[in-house]
């Protein structure tokens, strides 16, 4: 059997493979930091045990949306009987205060871009020097 | 088996009239019916409204009840452009009423800016011709916006008779680029979405008025429930007689001027 062109053909494939797993071996040992949210200091309990709101924060505020939103109900019973307005920037950042330590830890590694920030207005980043300081506890509704 | 054309016909004849004969007998059995006219929009339960009393307004109110209304729902202020975005504004009392074509008005009337805003339809044009739900009507008889659903395709504003709706052809944020934005509690739009007075529904669940009704120290703006005998609303209509904006059309305004 004959190969016709069979430099061309060879060096081709070559350039093909090595461009094609460039990014595999460009990007070797060097695996992205993983996500390190920052937890308010302060606050002990959120709306939900921690393991729900990690798993389906984005389902919950989708809910609350929707029946804020459309159903006007507004009042959201914590699972330790406390009443919250469900809101995620009048709620959730007055205690998670720091979009950039909180949402964006996790969001930038998964790349993934929610569009809250869109319309919904983030918190002020606090100082770095106050960072570790203060959050104050929801105010709970009735 | 032996089934000629002709019976089976027969046969299928039959069962159809069966199956549309039960189905017509549940509709027509009234419970459907009657679950259907009791769903109606504002048949039943709370209408907020507001009476507009055009002869307490005095000139600096419009410049008050318009910041109070535009900083507390961050409306960039876009003014003098097509891209103007109003939730209240005044309006001359030829354009807020053009079917009242009278040039004998008293002059307090004629050369008084009225203030305009979302009437509140009870049967709300735009609702209606959204394709996507996105306006609808609350419980409470307030038009709602559903900014999430808005695809802005601006049927609304072509349904509505008062021109109470404004298009974001920019994007607001960049109106508060370099200034803050005045509520960080009530979120701004996007581009591409309509927007229009949402009888502060946000201050309503606290137990607040309207931002407009709270600003306008006149109280030339009176707020309250259309369904309750006792509300200052339904008052102050028994004692005065008041005008509704194009009410020829159907839409059935909730909002009532005292001229």
């Amino acid at each position: 059997m004959k190969l016709y062109d069979s430099g061309k053909i060879i060096t081709g494939i070559v350039i093909f493979v090595i461009l094609m797993t460039f990014p595999f071996w460009f990007n070797m040992g060097r695996a992205a930091p993983k996500p390190d949210p920052k937890l308010p200091k302060n606050v002990k309990n959120c709306v939900l045990p921690k393991d729900t709101i990690k798993t389906s924060h984005m389902q919950i505020l989708n809910n609350w949306r929707d029946e804020v939103v459309r159903d006007s109900k507004r009042s959201f019973v914590a699972f330790d009987g406390k009443h919250f307005d469900k809101s995620l920037s009048n709620t959730c950042m007055k205690c998670h205060s720091s979009k950039k330590q909180f949402c964006d830890q996790c969001h930038n590694y998964l790349k993934v871009t929610p569009y809250c920030w869109d319309c919904h207005i983030e918190p002020k980043e606090p100082k770095e020097s106050k960072e570790t300081a203060e959050a104050k506890e929801p105010k709970e509704t009735k | 088996m032996s089934l000629n054309r002709r019976d089976f016909l027969k046969i299928a004849g039959i069962t159809a009239l069966g199956v549309g004969a039960a189905s017509a007998f549940e509709v027509l059995s009234g419970k459907q019916l009657e679950a259907a006219l009791k769903a109606a929009p504002l048949t039943a339960g709370k209408r907020w409204a507001m009476v507009v009393d055009i002869r307490k307004l005095r000139e600096e109110d419009y410049h008050d009840v318009v910041t109070a209304c535009h900083t507390s729902h961050n409306v960039p202020d876009f003014s003098g452009t097509k891209d103007e975005i109003k939730w209240i504004w005044a309006e001359p009392f030829e354009n807020a009423f053009p079917d009242s074509p009278n040039e004998y008005v008293k002059p307090e009337v004629k050369d008084k800016p009225f203030l305009v805003f979302c009437n509140q339809c009870g049967d709300a044009p735009c609702v209606r011709v959204c394709p996507t739900k996105a306006t609808f009507k609350g419980p409470d008889g307030i038009t709602m916006m559903d900014m999430h659903r808005c695809i802005g395709c601006r049927y609304c504003m072509a349904a509505c008779p008062y021109g109470a709706r404004s298009f974001n052809f920019r994007d607001p944020r960049t109106y508060f680029a370099d200034k803050e934005v005045p509520n960080r509690e009530f979120p701004t739009r996007t581009r591409g979405v309509v927007e229009k007075c949402n009888f502060c529904t946000e201050r309503l669940a606290k137990g607040l008025y309207p931002a407009c009704v709270e600003a306008c120290k006149s109280n030339a703006l009176i707020f309250g429930d259309l369904d309750d005998p006792n509300s200052e609303v339904r008052r102050v209509l028994r004692a005065n007689f008041s005008i509704r904006r194009k009410p020829q059309l159907g839409t059935d305004p909730s909002i009532f001027y005292i001229v």
